[in-house]
């Protein structure tokens, strides 16, 4: 076939392009992701009854910080990842801020404290589940934003897939925040992390069969 | 990797390097034309399409040298990518930054699918820019049919290609001959164009 005739093909009554189809479809999966997660909580784990009074503790509003600012550079990472020539640009740092930042108090608190008492905060009561609870609050993101993603262009599907899932962790943390007593930057800066890690790996692993075009 | 000066790459085997300015006004010119086909001007597209190829016969050819033959389906299945992803094109950036990515992109999902890396003969870092110069325009013909990947469609998205691409009827006609609704009409035409590309990669 020559490839006028296809030019032709692709011209003819092709109309005007879609308007705003990043943000359209970024704007659908976190609605849909976030309602998600949030369903999620309130069915199997429940907001945390202690909230209001956590919401007087800087720890509290540390934690949630946190996995906020994560979110936010996950979430434009994998938008300007979505389209063709685009890389993901100062989003990267703004994680890399946060995580040292994280780790740099959890560092200074395990220093502080006594030695007895460096084991409870390192692992609380929940260390054990908390990673894979906050991979299950990212799952609604994570399905919904594969979904937004496979509908634009990324040409680095690995990288997009893992920003994508580091969102989805991070948005996760965020929800499971509600329900988490722990506020412990020791705890926060394992388990959390790992927590954000599980969908990222994932995104990677499966962004390049999955979000080929 | 998708810088837009050419100033940056001095290949003295470059065919016709364009100077800064000629360069800035080329991209100036095309982006400005691709803005009027996003707001849905087919002429302008045209155009824009047309010029596009030009340059992407000249990217493919440069890098594939020792499978020259492929270059022309590479020009087809990136025509197609382009239009498939024409929405994600980002009218505050280059547009031949955009365009080479994608050129980019397919020609390294080529080279992976094919698993001929040897093949490669140059830097596919190299500038999108040196390869703007565009003077073998000549065989446009392509290995394959697209006439047969268009017929192994399913019969309504055939039929809106057909008459909607094809015999150039416009949206409300075709939904008037094929009992389908307007926007079926457009739903089918776009997953046609999509199932096409996916069948140009399939066929490698």
């Amino acid at each position: 076939m020559k490839t006028d005739a296809l030019i032709d093909l692709l011209a003819t009554g092709a109309g005007p392009a879609q308007r705003h189809p990043v943000a359209r479809r970024f704007g659908v999966a976190v609605a849909v992701g976030a309602a998600g997660g949030f369903a999620i909580l309130l069915l199997a784990f429940g907001i945390n009854p202690a909230l209001r009074d956590f919401t007087l503790l800087p720890g509290f509003w540390i934690k949630m910080t946190f996995a906020v600012v994560l979110a936010l550079s996950g979430f434009v990472a994998s938008v300007r990842l979505a389209r063709p020539g685009v890389a993901v640009g100062n989003a990267k740092w703004l994680a890399v801020a946060a995580l040292t930042a994280l780790w740099v108090l959890a560092l200074v608190v395990l220093a502080d404290a006594d030695p007895g008492a460096r084991s409870q905060l390192v692992f609380g009561n929940s260390w054990s589940v908390c990673p894979f609870r906050i991979a299950l609050l990212s799952a609604p993101t994570f399905a919904a934003s594969i979904w937004a993603m496979r509908g634009l262009a990324p040409t680095n599907q690995r990288l997009a897939g893992a920003a994508l899932g580091f969102f989805s962790g991070a948005l996760g943390a965020s929800i499971y925040g509600l329900h988490c007593p722990e506020l412990a930057p020791p705890f926060l800066a394992i388990w959390y992390v790992i927590g954000i890690l599980i969908p990222t790996v994932v995104g990677s692993v499966i962004g390049r069969p999955m979000l080929r075009w | 990797m998708t810088r837009v000066s050419p100033s940056a790459v001095t290949d003295p085997t470059s065919p016709a390097n364009l100077s800064d300015e000629a360069f800035t006004a080329r991209e100036e010119r095309l982006r400005t034309l691709m803005l009027r086909a996003q707001a849905g001007d087919e002429a302008a597209y045209r155009v824009v399409l047309t010029e596009l190829s030009v340059h992407l016969r000249a990217y493919y050819r440069r890098r594939l040298t020792r499978i020259a033959g492929e270059a022309e389906d590479l020009v087809q299945e990136t025509l197609l990518a382009i239009h498939n992803q024409r929405h994600t094109y980002d009218r505050s950036r280059p547009l031949t930054a955009w365009c080479y990515a994608i050129a980019r992109y397919k020609l390294v999902d080529f080279l992976r699918r094919r698993g001929r890396r040897e093949a490669l003969t140059d830097s596919i870092d190299d500038d999108f820019s040196q390869q703007l110069s565009g003077d073998e325009s000549d065989a446009t013909d392509a290995h394959r049919d697209m006439q047969q990947l268009l017929d192994a469609l399913p019969e309504r998205q055939r039929l809106s290609v057909v008459y909607v691409k094809i015999e150039g009827r416009s949206v409300a006609e075709t939904a008037t001959l094929t009992g389908m609704s307007e926007s079926a009409v457009k739903v089918n035409v776009h997953r046609a164009l999509k199932a096409l590309s996916a069948k140009v990669r399939g066929a490698k």
